[in-house]
């Protein structure tokens, strides 16, 4: 069984790290009270996905980039780009979302001076009483 | 082929609203709201252009971006009912960023009235692309956009509060677009395909070779849930009632109105389009039907409890938003059609309560304890019309939308059969009679002949932008109430076109 296991594990590598980094970030980004401690739960959330991806698009041997320099036209020379292509947009996507994340936090800490959520919380309740 | 001139509108519904957002975040505050206004109108009159032609020729059609061919290329698809459902989802924006045209400059300060404008712009873009596209990675990537803009809608007051409830909002959604991206990453490892039909062939082939079954539906169940905590699905709608009753009044009739419902119709097409039913609504059908039936009671049960104006209008949301979940766990096309037709009546009736309720808090001076607010409607008529038939409409009296919509839900459940029929049946009575709890004693209370507590507001000059939408508001919900039949109609011939 645990030999069967590890197999997998050992088969699998790439996912397995992705999905750990997917667990870990959501976890933090799901549980953690302090603001930026979300946030780096947040990148690693997506960096776990970026992984995964990227994993599936790298196809192993000598292929190189898509990119037609040396006259080679057999697309089996070439890594599938479709994936690195989602990637990128993807750390686009997740880049701006942290910029407003960051944003809000520095907002919410010189209002509150602090980044715990649950004592950002306690104040705004004091705040409407 | 060379395209009808028509066939073009899709692309442009997209682009124009993200190059109007751009323009108005370098305008100043009232050419930019100017903008905004005319950008809605044109965005609203091309949905109805593309309706026009899509209903009479009864057709759907791909548009390949750059014309690039799958699989690697994108493409927007539109037929009757992403035509339909871009109307309304476009008319409310329209009608609320009128309607509360005069809220915005109370809430928001003039020199960040160009960036509400700018996001305006952003979440019209976004709503265009989540209805047209025919991508499941295109519809991360707005989905992420209307994220964004959804947040600094909310924050847009600069109030505490408010960027709290921001913050919140932001986690949980990020949450969910988390899983909705993780899930779309494995299909895409399964199938290697992200385009609808070639998704939903490839989807088809590894059912019937019975290879990697329980991946696939792990991958569906994964974006299903990410758009269900995105909607706010009964426990997971926690982010929900802050993130309405602290934004500004447009804000919270956008949120609930547009950016929910919006991805509600994306789990649709991912599940009629790329899933089939037997892969997906059947599969996890139950456990939707559950968690809906328990936010249906419970939503409302909230509801009762708050003795805030926003908050109850809130919490009645969540109750809506599982009710049109219910429709979509009957699984049959009579179901789906009465969940779609149930996301325009709600949204026809939420923006109202929600830009209404702005003027009416107003009246009273700003307060927004229900008790503060005793014979509010009295002091501002209009406003008080409007939130009486937008309640009546929540409750399902007939002759307004909300009536048509449970009318049509129940009519699916009767001819669905089976365990769910008596089940919904139930929900539906139980969930009316809440409603009417909840909303006809908001009514009852804003009516009351007690003097207001609060000081009257100053007597202002007539707002007629709010006049005039609240005019169409209230016609958008009779038309939906009296002329619900085509409307239904044409919603099962775009399904229809869907597979």
């Amino acid at each position: 069984m645990l030999r069967h296991v590890t197999e997998l594990v050992n088969q699998h590598l790439d996912e397995v790290a992705a999905l750990i980094l997917f667990g870990v970030g959501f976890t933090m980004l799901l549980l953690d009270k302090n603001l930026i401690k979300k946030i780096i739960g947040f990148s690693m959330m997506d960096s776990g996905i970026y992984l995964f991806l990227a994993s599936y698009g790298y196809i192993g041997g000598l292929r190189s980039a898509p990119v037609y320099t040396n006259g080679v036209t057999d697309p089996a020379a070439y890594v599938n780009p479709l994936p690195a292509g989602l990637v990128l947009t993807g750390i686009v996507v997740s880049v701006s979302v942290t910029a407003v994340m960051l944003g809000l936090t520095v907002r919410l800490y010189q209002r509150y001076h602090t980044l715990d959520m649950d004592e950002i919380a306690e104040q705004i309740r004091k705040e409407g009483k | 082929m060379i395209l009808a001139w028509w066939q073009n509108l899709p692309l442009f519904l997209v682009l124009c609203p993200l190059m109007c957002g751009v323009a108005c975040s370098a305008l100043r505050g009232k050419a930019s709201r100017c903008v905004t206004a005319a950008m809605c109108a044109a965005e609203s009159a091309g949905m109805a252009v593309l309706l026009w032609y899509t209903a009479s020729g009864n057709v759907s059609f791909t548009y390949a971006m750059g014309k690039i061919g799958a699989p690697f290329g994108n493409e927007l698809r539109a037929g009757p009912a992403e035509a339909l459902m871009g109307l309304g989802f476009t008319l409310v924006l329209t009608l609320s960023v009128t309607g509360g045209n005069r809220s915005l400059t109370e809430d928001v300060e003039s020199k960040r009235m160009n960036l509400f404008g700018a996001m305006i712009g952003l979440l019209t873009a976004a709503t265009a692309a989540i209805v047209f596209t025919n991508d499941l990675f295109t519809a991360y990537v707005f989905i992420e956009i209307t994220t964004l803009s959804a947040c600094a809608l909310i924050g847009v007051t600069n109030r505490g509060r408010a960027l709290f409830s921001s913050a919140r909002y932001m986690v949980m959604n990020l949450l969910g677009s988390g899983l909705f991206l993780l899930g779309l990453s494995m299909l895409y490892a399964l199938t290697g395909q992200l385009l609808f039909p070639q998704l939903a062939s490839a989807v088809d082939a590894l059912i019937a070779e019975n290879r990697y079954s329980v991946s696939m539906y792990l991958s569906f169940l994964l974006m299903g849930l990410g758009l269900c905590i995105k909607s706010a699905l009964y426990p997971f709608h926690t982010w929900l009632p802050d993130a309405y009753s602290n934004a500004t009044a447009v804000s919270g009739a956008l949120l609930s109105s547009l950016v929910s419902k919006l991805y509600i119709f994306l789990l649709i097409k991912i599940a009629l389009r790329a899933a089939g039913e037997e892969a997906f609504i059947h599969r996890i059908g139950d456990v939707l039907f559950l968690y809906a039936a328990v936010g249906t009671v419970l939503g409302s049960v909230h509801a009762l409890y708050q003795r805030k104006l926003s908050r109850v209008i809130a919490y009645s949301s969540v109750a809506q938003i599982a009710c049109v979940y219910l429709g979509i766990a009957l699984g049959s096309g009579e179901g789906i059609a009465a969940a779609l037709f149930y996301i325009l009546a709600h949204s026809a009736a939420k923006s109202m309560l929600f830009v209404t309720s702005h003027k009416l808090r107003r009246a009273c001076g700003g307060a927004d304890g229900l008790e503060d607010l005793r014979g509010a409607a009295r002091r501002s008529p209009l406003a008080g019309l409007a939130f009486l038939a937008g309640a009546c409409s929540l409750v399902g009296i007939p002759g307004l939308g909300g009536f048509a919509a449970k009318m049509y839900l129940a009519q699916a459940a009767i001819g669905g059969g089976g365990w769910r029929m008596p089940a919904l049946l139930g929900l539906l009575a139980v969930s009316t009679t809440l409603n009417a709890a909840y909303m006809l004693r908001t009514a009852l209370i804003l009516y009351s002949r007690d003097k207001p507590a609060g000081e009257a507001g100053k007597p202002k000059a007539r707002d007629a932008a709010f006049a005039a939408a609240t005019a169409v508001m209230i016609g958008l919900n009779l038309f939906l109430g009296f002329c619900g039949r085509p409307v239904i109609e044409l919603i099962h011939r775009g399904l229809a076109l869907f597979s």
